[in-house]
């Protein structure tokens, strides 16, 4: 009798482990001011010393940025904007003060010009773009209204944003004397390499014929010049791997935004230069504005003062928090005591 | 002969809607020209919910009727339709998953339910058909069969005993699994047809039985059997509980019975009993609602200004429709305000993980989670009773933290509930101290605090009352060892075995001085005498106990054929009866025990002779034939023949009190709870209980509202009691002019009251009166009680002490209640509070079933309450606010992402993200801290109760609180994103010129966020199990991991690769290292501030209570090596 209750006793027991009795071993943690203090005076430091090193570095970063939309009539591009005219072409010239080192890299930058609006952002088809066949026949519903034409034809690429890709292209030459010399520009490597090789492949016939007879059957978006497969004569950098439209298809995260254009290996040496556009891109409509821009680049990327001053402020922020901590810790401890005796 | 057998056998009687009619065997009897066969349900128990083709939309439409969830199908339903920015499998993933998962929890319970009841109702029972035993499956009994149940077998309906196997005419029964109960029952066989031992003769049996329809109540059961004989006269006999077998309980110590469905399936009493309590919510979920509604409408407008504002921007052509975004056809037919209720749709849609699904999963599983803790702990666990704390619903873990009135019974509760008989008193003369001294004559008398009534009565009278002692009660004696009742108490060879200790410890204490009951045998009591020879008394009739009438009578008729009436009870229930015997000595002596703390009994007896007997029974016997009212009429019949009563003495019974019932009391108190005491106990006793237990103390002034201070004004009771009413709250209010800082019932200096109230005075409080001016008389009895520290209501019938309850509860500041019980008489207490906690006690497990928690002793409330309810209001406090901020600071950078795409709806995060966010990233850490967090430890939470003070009035969840966490969501919202925005000033962040686009942004903001959040709960976490750090890390790194897969490879599936090697392209860029560090340090820093800056719980309590307890030796409480907090002194100054 007594046993069988002990036995109940036992299977009821609960048991007494640390866990289920909520004791498990635990490091309980205080923000005591004497950790918090010196962890925000060290803070404090550490982020002015960050702060500094980016902000000079920001600072060091030469930045030459050329507006030519042509919206006022003194512009040299005005005379583009009018209707009518076709395969404009207009110069601008600046003036390098101080050496840019190589590489240089050469932006286009287009302001008010939504790339992030939902309906255009979804406007692509990463299957068609990534080569497959039967995607290039029928591309996704997505690219609607940019996906036939009106025969019914597929369009390759298809979509808003490959239809809206950026067509003014610069040619720079250096101005000695009257003499003008062109300066090379690099195409190569502007886009990630990731999406140049693996997520953009052109669609691939098996029997390796080349890229014009894998488009068959297609149309080149509306507003294009030519095809896709007639990009660039360099056939690593035609149809759907063309450098200049991956950066494009990668689309930006705000209104305002710059693209990588092309690379100066050598950089710029000081003295005049004269950007040769053909200007084909109509901003006008929506407002917009285009620039291009000359950059060096630091380890941190292109000049963005904000970083460096972001972390200057938080620095001093987190030592005159300390600072003030520290004296109301100091008075009233001096009180506490008091209190407690 | 001693049941008067009367015939009320009317064949023309209208036949009653609420009775029914069973056909014993569905035998045709007779009398009845008409036989209509009745159609009753069939056995079958069903507590399954569904079966296998309606389980699918009877158990989605039951999950939908949940707001939530319907909300979230909506939102679905929304994306599915309507060109949304998100696709519908960013919120229809979450919700299938939540809808999977209870649906197999509920499939699963309700195939354990299906196989349970399949089990059931296959399982083989043994009919009587024909004269031979049938085997049948338990579904097939209808009612009207004659059923046999051997020993230790389930009866398979409700049936009632026909014949048993025992001689008497009795079995035994337990009915453990229906109401917890382990003692054993004596049921009785109807005396016709208890001589039927066979099958044959059962089946013979021509009979019908009338009897009310189904109801709930295991304890209430009227019918009337009429047995046709051969001689064609049919007799009634009356049908009570006592001859109705329940279904779930066993046969105990009886080979067979045979009985008649009566109640078949569905219709059984346990299946009625099987509806759930109606549900307790919380004020942590009413909570939950309010801000869920301000979220809601944060949402709404959200969506409002995101549709206006794109209307307006979209009022200049240039950015409505420019040439490289162009619109279809389609969307340029749409009529303007089916586009904008579209586009408000979209905003929902993409806003509407402000209000996760996830939240309602976490609550629940904390919910349940946690309550094992409670159940867990070995604290709580009683070595006796051999069984822990109970959960019964784990809703109201965090209402434990919240508790503002205790409501507590006194006996069972308070005390032990384990009687010991103390002293007598016989014909004015007081006996104490013989349990040492029990020979024959050895009763001594002792001087006591009432000395001057000390002496010895004459022998005969003792040898009388010490027989009324032994005959008058319901007591059984166990002859085996077998039984597990715990009110066993072995008297050499007996064990008594009662509902009640009092009659036990009564029984036993006759037998110390002499006469031993020795039980019963065909309604013939065995005493053994002082001589040890044996007397038998034929017992009549049993005048049961009853709360209301608070005593029981029995009447036994002497071998020499004299006939007694044995009745006892509570002194103010017997006074009134009695007409002769020593009534002042009594009287007196009985309230000294009562101030002794003692629970008095008074016994009286009279003599009947042979005619009034006979009538006696008339009237006994057609009250219990009564189909209607009968309790009201037995009532009355009572009350009739309980009068004229000699008084004959009285005995006093101890109840020690639990132990830690006073320390608990205390700790309740000092947590800010007023503790009530609420006892059907007279006042002197109850007071010396409330005295021992330091509800009361020496000097505190007691105000008292009794009876007895009225009683002068016989005439006028009720303007009495409101100008005593008057008086007492003149006094109170007077007293709080002088001291009206004192609201905080703190550690003040002042005065403090304690009121005494007893059941009559309430009673004529709550009545309303002609010109129903009831409510001002309540207003100022609570505006007394709430000036009142301790308050004692005595004398109270079980149901008022839910209208107390019910009173406190229904105030204007909705105070949370929690009442406390044990026996079946707190029940509606129990029932009624916002908590109730059953005792695990000695009257039964009632209180214990009908209860939210259940714990084995009283002093278990003081960790419940002091520690469980503060951690887990603590917790869910926390987890709900965390929630809310989580979800804020995910979803605002997305609002303020609109302003730069055109108000177009661009989702800022992935898909994946979106989805992942509240299921992955952000979940396990705060579930975990939910369930381990102990921002005091525990030791502390005991050692020092006033820590419960801290969260009193929903703390936490207030408007304050939650603004601040609002405001902290909506500040780290604007860092995230214009952190990004100003780092994507430049989008070129890596050194080989190349440039990130949109969905980089997006993931710069979305790690920031997953960082900042679950850093959010390092910062919050007090107590880092390794649990904790294995969530929180693993959550942070299984992001960084997924991450890298997510973006790792081309998905086939994915119409669009938009994260492909975005996380890892980010990750080479030093700036965005740097962006994201800075911003998570920025947005955690003003939580950092005002967590030095303010007060640590723990510690800053610790100092307080080292300065309050300077002066005493006590203090052990060891002080902290760490620094002292500048916290605590901004906090003692403000």
């Amino acid at each position: 009798m007594s046993r069988q209750r002990d036995q109940a006793v036992l299977k009821n027991k609960p048991d007494n482990t640390a866990f289920t009795q909520q004791r498990l071993p635990a490091w309980q943690p205080f923000l005591s001011a004497g950790y918090v203090l010196p962890t925000f005076f060290l803070l404090g430091l550490v982020f002015i010393a960050i702060g500094l090193g980016l902000y000079f570095t920001s600072n060091n970063v030469i930045e030459i940025e050329l507006e030519y939309t042509g919206r006022s009539p003194n512009s040299s591009c005005h005379h583009c904007t009018k209707n009518d005219t076709k395969d404009c072409k207009c110069n601008i010239e600046f003036k390098v003060d101080k050496t840019l080192p190589g590489p240089v890299f050469m932006y286009y930058e287009l302001v008010n010009f939504y790339q992030n609006h939902r309906k255009y952002g979804v406007s692509r088809d990463d299957d068609q773009l990534n080569g497959d066949l039967k995607y290039l026949k029928e591309p996704s519903e997505y690219c609607f209204p940019f996906r036939q034409d009106g025969q019914n034809r597929p369009i390759a690429p298809c979509g808003a944003i490959a239809n809206s890709m950026f067509n003014d292209s610069f040619v720079l030459y250096k101005v000695n004397n009257s003499e003008i010399s062109k300066v090379p520009l690099n195409s190569k490597g502007i886009s990630w390499w990731t999406d140049y090789n693996v997520k953009f492949n052109n669609p691939k016939l098996d029997n390796g014929t080349d890229l014009k007879q894998a488009f068959e059957g297609t149309v080149k978006p509306h507003n294009w010049p030519r095809p896709a497969y007639e990009l660039d004569t360099n056939p690593e950098n035609n149809g759907f791997i063309n450098e200049d439209f991956i950066v494009w298809m990668r689309t930006a995260a705000l209104p305002t935004f710059r693209k990588l254009y092309r690379r100066i290996d050598d950089g710029l040496q000081p003295g005049k230069y004269l950007v040769e556009i053909s200007y084909n891109y109509p901003v006008l409509s929506f407002n917009g504005q285009k620039r291009v821009t000359f950059s060096t680049i630091s380890w941190m990327g292109g000049r963005n003062p904000f970083l460096g001053i972001a972390y200057l402020v938080c620095g001093s922020v987190s030592i005159v928090t300390g600072i003030i901590m520290l004296i109301v810790y100091i008075k009233y401890q001096g009180q506490n005591i008091r209190k407690v005796e | 002969m001693f049941r008067c057998a009367v015939n009320r056998w009317c064949a023309g009687e209208e036949k009653r809607v609420d009775s029914r009619t069973i056909y014993v065997g569905h035998h045709p009897t007779p009398e009845i020209e008409a036989f209509l066969p009745q159609n009753f349900c069939d056995n079958r128990i069903v507590s399954s919910k569904y079966t296998y083709w309606n389980f699918i939309p009877k158990n989605l439409f039951e999950q939908f009727r949940r707001i939530a969830n319907f909300y979230f199908l909506i939102i679905f339903l929304v994306q599915v339709i309507v060109d949304t920015p998100t696709s519908p499998v960013t919120s229809g993933l979450p919700l299938f998953f939540v809808i999977i998962v209870t649906a197999i929890k509920q499939g699963y319970e309700d195939w354990l339910r299906h196989k349970a009841d399949h089990s059931v109702n296959k399982s083989p029972v043994y009919v009587v058909n024909g004269g031979k035993i049938v085997e049948k499956q338990s579904e097939k009994i209808q009612v009207g069969d004659i059923v046999c149940v051997k020993e230790d077998e389930t009866f398979p309906c409700d049936l009632i005993l026909l014949s048993s196997s025992r001689e008497d005419g009795t079995c035994y029964v337990t009915t453990a699994s229906l109401d917890g109960e382990s003692s054993q029952k004596t049921y009785f066989t109807v005396p016709d047809t208890s001589a039927f031992r066979t099958e044959m003769e059962v089946d013979s049996l021509s009979a019908t039985i009338e009897c009310e329809q189904p109801q709930p109540d295991l304890y209430k059961f009227v019918g009337r059997i009429h047995v046709f004989s051969d001689k064609q006269e049919p007799v009634a006999r009356s049908l009570g509980p006592e001859n109705l077998l329940l279904r779930g309980a066993t046969l105990k110590n009886t080979d067979k019975i045979y009985g008649v469905a009566i109640y078949t399936g569905m219709e059984t009493k346990m299946a009625l009993n099987y509806q759930g309590k109606s549900q307790k919510r919380s004020v942590v979920e009413k909570s939950i609602n309010v801000f869920l509604i301000v979220y809601l409408c944060i949402l709404v407008s959200k969506s409002l200004i995101g549709t206006m504002l794109k209307y307006i921007w979209q009022s200049d052509p240039a950015n409505d429709e420019p040439w490289y975004s162009s619109k279809t056809g389609k969307e340029k037919n749409i009529n303007q305000l089916v586009k904008m209720f579209i586009d408000f749709l979209s905003y929902m849609v993409l806003f509407n993980f402000i209000i996760p699904v996830s939240m309602y999963v976490t609550v629940e599983m904390q919910k349940f989670l946690g309550s094992y803790f409670i159940t867990w702990d070995k604290d709580m666990y009683d070595e006796h009773l051999g069984e822990g704390a109970l959960v019964n619903t784990s809703d109201l873990n965090e209402e434990l933290g919240q508790i503002q009135y205790v409501f507590t019974d006194k006996t069972g509760t308070l005390t032990e509930n384990n009687m010991e008989f103390i002293e007598c008193c016989i014909d004015g003369f007081k006996y104490k101290n013989f349990v040492d001294s029990c020979v024959v004559d050895g009763i001594s008398s002792n001087d006591g605090p009432c000395s001057s009534i000390c002496g010895m009565a004459g022998k005969e009278k003792e040898e009388l009352f010490l027989r009324a002692l032994c005959l008058c009660h319901t007591v059984q004696v166990k002859e085996e060892d077998k039984v597990d009742g715990l009110l066993k108490q072995h008297g050499g060879s007996y064990t008594y075995i009662s509902s009640s200790p009092d009659e036990v410890a009564l029984v036993q204490g006759a037998k110390t001085l002499g006469f031993t009951f020795q039980g019963m045998e065909n309604n013939r009591m065995k005493i053994q005498n002082r001589e040890t020879e044996i007397e038998i008394y034929e017992l009549l009739q049993i005048l049961s106990f009853d709360p209301v009438r608070r005593r029981m009578s029995v009447i036994v008729k002497e071998n020499s054929g004299r006939i007694f009436l044995f009745c006892k009870g509570a002194d103010s229930s017997i006074f009134p009866k009695v007409n002769t015997g020593k009534q002042e000595e009594i009287r007196l002596h009985v309230e000294c025990s009562a101030v002794d703390g003692l629970r008095t009994l008074c016994v009286a007896y009279k003599e009947l002779t042979q005619d009034e007997y006979d009538q006696i029974s008339t009237q006994l016997q057609e009250a219990k034939m009564a189909l209607k009212d009968r309790d009201k009429k037995l009532a009355d019949v009572y009350d009739k023949i309980e009068i004229d009563l000699h008084l004959i003495g009285a005995t006093a019974v101890e109840d020690k009190l639990q132990e830690q019932a006073a320390e608990t009391v205390e700790a309740l108190r000092s947590a800010g709870m007023s503790v009530w005491v609420l006892t059907g106990d007279k006042m002197e006793t109850a007071m010396a209980t409330c005295y021992a237990c330091r509800l009361f103390h020496t000097n505190m002034k007691l105000l008292e509202l009794t009876t007895k201070n009225i009683q002068e004004f016989k005439a006028r009771n009720e303007a009495k009691v409101h100008e005593l009413l008057l008086e007492l709250h003149k006094v109170v209010v007077q007293d709080k002019k002088y001291s009206s800082v004192s609201q905080l019932r703190s550690w003040s200096t002042t005065q403090e009251f304690g009121l005494i109230i007893d059941g009559a005075a309430l009673s004529l409080i709550m009545k309303p009166t002609q010109d129903g001016s009831t409510g001002n008389y309540k207003d100022l009895l609570l505006q007394i009680c709430q000036r009142c520290t301790a308050i004692l209501c005595c004398r109270m019938a079980p149901l008022q002490k839910a209208q107390i309850v019910k009173m406190v509860k229904n105030t204007k500041e909705h105070p949370i209640t929690l009442a406390i019980g044990d026996g079946a008489n707190d029940v509606s207490m129990v029932l009624e509070a916002h908590v109730g906690i059953g005792l695990k006690g000695k009257e039964g497990r009632q209180a214990a079933r009908n209860s939210d928690y259940a714990i084995p002793k009283f002093k278990h409330l003081q960790k419940l309450l002091l520690a469980h309810g503060h951690l887990y209001y603590i917790r869910i406090a926390h987890l709900v606010q965390y929630f809310f901020y989580k979800n804020l600071c995910f979803i605002f950078p997305q609002f303020l992402y609109q302003f730069y795409c055109g108000f177009s709806q661009q989702p800022l995060y992935d898909a994946t993200y979106l989805t992942f966010y509240n299921i992955c990233f952000t979940s396990l850490p705060i579930l975990l801290y939910g369930l381990l967090e102990q921002h005091i430890s525990i030791e502390m939470l005991k050692k020092d109760p006033s820590l419960y003070r801290n969260i009193a009035n929903n703390a936490l969840l207030q408007w304050k609180p939650f603004l601040y966490w609002t405001f902290l969501g909506l500040f780290n919202g604007l860092v995230f994103f214009f952190g990004a925005y100003f780092l994507y000033d430049n989008s070129t962040l890596t050194d080989n010129g190349q440039v990130y686009g949109n969905w980089t942004f997006g993931t710069i903001v979305f790690t920031v966020l997953v960082f900042t959040v679950n850093l959010k709960l390092v910062l919050d976490t007090q107590y880092w199990t390794w649990i904790n750090h294995f969530v929180i890390w693993g959550s942070l790194a299984f992001f960084v991991i997924f991450s890298f897969f997510w973006g790792g490879i081309i998905w086939p599936f994915l119409k669009q690769q938009r994260m492909y090697f975005v996380f890892a392209q980010m990750l080479t860029s030093v700036s965005a290292w740097l962006t994201i560090i800075l911003l998570i340090t920025v947005s955690l820093m003003p939580d950092v501030m005002v967590k030095v800056l303010s007060k640590h719980p723990d510690k800053g309590r610790l100092q307080k209570y080292l300065v309050y307890n300077k002066a005493a030796d006590t203090v052990s409480t060891p002080r902290s090596p760490v620094e002292p907090l500048l916290a605590r002194s901004f906090s003692i100054e403000s």
